[in-house]
């Protein structure tokens, strides 16, 4: 069953993965399929699982002061800085609707 | 009977031209029994609307670190200085909660009649912003930790501090999250600026129900709520300083028919700016709708230099939140006398009823003990506690004087309040003291000095030059005279005064 190209816009739009050709397309509908296993087990009168941590309960921290500091090291990993404030470009840009856009997905 | 709201709306009903027609007064009958909310008119002789609001509430957590990181709660430090590798979103980092988030929630649950869920998860909720490094925010969707309460509030109806109405807004849920960090934009270099320091800050968000009609309501609501934080300690909630933030959600409506588009209206730093915002907004939608216009379903920011909300750019589009489970935190468990372990380390507990039994009085409570305690009116009550430490100071100038506490609350709230007020100081600052203004009252209460010459002693103390009520009396001769052959006397130059003329 393919993917409706609705909803591949959809997450190109908000993932921005770009899904580029036929085969980035084919390989997202085989994990898909791959998921869509589940399916197959009964799962009546069970209650979902969240994750494997379910049945401990969550560890709590004392509101200490213990972090922080690091300026200089965490903007080390900034590609550009300006005193002290990471720079980052002006707001979201969206991506272009499909029509307006190159995308694979323009031919489909 | 009030009606539903206090507001512009009625007021500007009542006051209508030649009054209500008989078919738009049974009309405002039936909207006001559905729902008991305000009917305001629009054009003369269309169908009245009925406002819906809903506040979403963001009140920073009053804690030392973070939600989930050990890095340092403070406002105004240097950019990105309380920033641990966590909050900057680094790979491999994890999340730990903060105890004591978790007990100024439960704090505020109860405190809102809230049902505290003694189980309660975390979930991821994905938007893309600079300030958000992880892509994600860390939020409770599915099963917050407190839901179904309920905020009671008061308000003066027709302007006028003596009559108010006791209204309740119900809460829907009380959730634990994650503040983002800040964003600075830079037009001019077509940048932004961003700074991690509130990045993981704690958040208690209340959500409330649709359940106010105009401004007037919002920012009574919310003024209740500041309060009953600030008592409870749970959020300093200073809006000036961003740890309230409140979002309004709009919408009008005729009676009868579902719901209108809502609009979301962000960007509200005070609370005289809610209500205007709230009020324009509802404003906006009428005139829009009358003129045959469409409202759309977006996210408006108000402007206050304009007084007026205007569409807010980066919220264009329906956002897709893609919730999901955290993956790395399990559930958070809460336990009270009956289901608490016996051998738990109690470190790791956080008790409901122990938090229950320590909880102070509410704003509510303690204004029901001043009124009973020193027989002083409800309205004077609110305006005691409205004012920070003036309740303090009320107290403590009763203790120290004669004067009947009745009588004292005039000189408090009428006189000293509105110096305050003239010369924008809080009660700290004060130049009269508790126990200068005591010494006064004393004085006036033993009939050495008239009401007259109090005030002018007043004046005097609020030079704060030191000088106590009695130096001050003496230096400026305003003792009331007892000395009948004196006073005698004195009538005598006066009418012989008369008489030369």
């Amino acid at each position: 069953q393919p993917v409706a190209v609705e909803v591949l816009d959809h997450l190109e739009q908000l993932a921005l993965v770009d899904f580029r050709d036929a085969e980035g397309v084919e390989r997202l509908r085989k994990a898909i399929q791959f998921a869509d296993q589940l399916h197959e087990v009964n799962t009546d009168g069970v209650e979902p699982m969240d994750s494997v941590l379910e049945d401990r309960c969550v560890y709590l921290r004392e509101d200490d002061v213990t972090e922080g500091n690091c300026a200089n090291e965490l903007l080390k990993n900034a590609r550009e800085k300006v005193e002290e404030y990471f720079v980052a470009p002006p707001g979201n840009i969206p991506l272009p609707k499909l029509e307006e856009r190159e995308t694979f997905l323009q031919g489909s | 009977a009030a009606w539903g709201c206090g507001g512009v709306w009625c007021r500007a009903w009542q006051r209508g031209a030649g009054g209500p027609s008989p078919f738009l007064r049974g009309q405002r009958a039936a909207a006001s029994s559905a729902r008991g909310g305000a009917v305001p008119v629009g054009k003369s002789g269309l169908a009245p609307w009925v406002p819906v609001v809903g506040l979403e509430i963001h009140a920073q957590i009053s804690s030392n670190s973070k939600l989930f990181s050990g890095s340092q709660v403070q406002f105004a430090a240097p950019p990105n200085s309380l920033v641990s590798f966590f909050d900057a979103s680094l790979p491999g980092t994890l999340p730990v909660l903060n105890r004591r988030c978790v007990e100024a929630a439960v704090m505020t649950g109860l405190a809102l009649n809230c049902s505290i869920n003694k189980k309660s998860l975390f979930d991821r909720k994905h938007y893309f912003y600079a300030d958000l490094p992880a892509g994600y925010q860390i939020t409770q969707q599915r099963v917050p930790i407190a839901v179904n309460g309920s905020l009671s509030y008061s308000l003066c109806i027709d302007n006028k501090m003596s009559q108010m109405v006791t209204k309740t807004v119900r809460i829907k849920q009380i959730q634990l999250e994650q503040d983002s960090g800040k964003s600075l934009h830079d037009d001019r270099r077509s940048q932004t600026l961003v700074d991690l320091n509130r990045a993981g800050v704690g958040l208690m968000e209340v959500v409330m129900e649709p359940d106010l009609c105009c401004g007037e309501e919002a920012a009574a609501a919310v003024r209740e709520l500041q309060l009953i934080l600030q008592t409870l300690g749970s959020s300093q909630a200073v809006m000036a300083e961003g740890q309230l933030r409140v979002d309004a959600n709009v919408s009008v409506h005729h009676p009868g028919e579902p719901y209108g588009v809502r609009t979301e209206v962000k960007n509200i730093n005070s609370i005289r700016f809610l209500a205007k915002a709230v009020d324009y907004e509802i404003q906006r939608q009428i005139e829009e709708l009358e003129n045959g216009g469409t409202i759309l379903n977006e996210t408006r920011a108000f402007d206050s230099k304009l007084g007026c909300t205007v569409p807010m750019r980066d919220k264009e589009g329906k956002q897709d939140y893609r919730f999901m489970p955290e993956p790395n935190l399990p559930p958070l468990i809460l336990y009270d006398a009956k289901s608490l372990p016996a051998n738990m380390n109690h470190q790791q507990v956080v008790n409901i009823d122990w938090i229950h039994e320590r909880l102070p009085d509410l704003p509510s409570v303690k204004r029901a003990k001043l009124v009973e305690q020193y027989g002083i009116l409800p309205e004077h009550s609110f305006a005691l506690l409205n004012e920070d430490g003036l309740t303090e100071f009320f107290e403590n100038v009763v203790k120290q004087t004669q004067m009947k506490p009745k009588k004292v609350i005039g000189w408090i709230l009428n006189v000293l309040l509105s110096y305050l007020k003239q010369h924008s100081l809080t009660v700290k600052e004060s130049p009269v003291s508790s126990f200068m203004m005591a010494d006064l009252l004393n004085l006036l209460e033993k009939k050495e000095i008239s009401s007259t010459a109090a005030k002018q002693v007043l004046a005097e103390l609020w030079k704060g030059e030191g000088k106590s009520p009695l130096e001050i009396v003496k230096e400026k001769k305003l003792e009331l005279i007892q000395d009948q052959k004196e006073l005698e006397r004195i009538c005598q130059a006066v009418i012989d005064g008369q008489e030369n003329e």
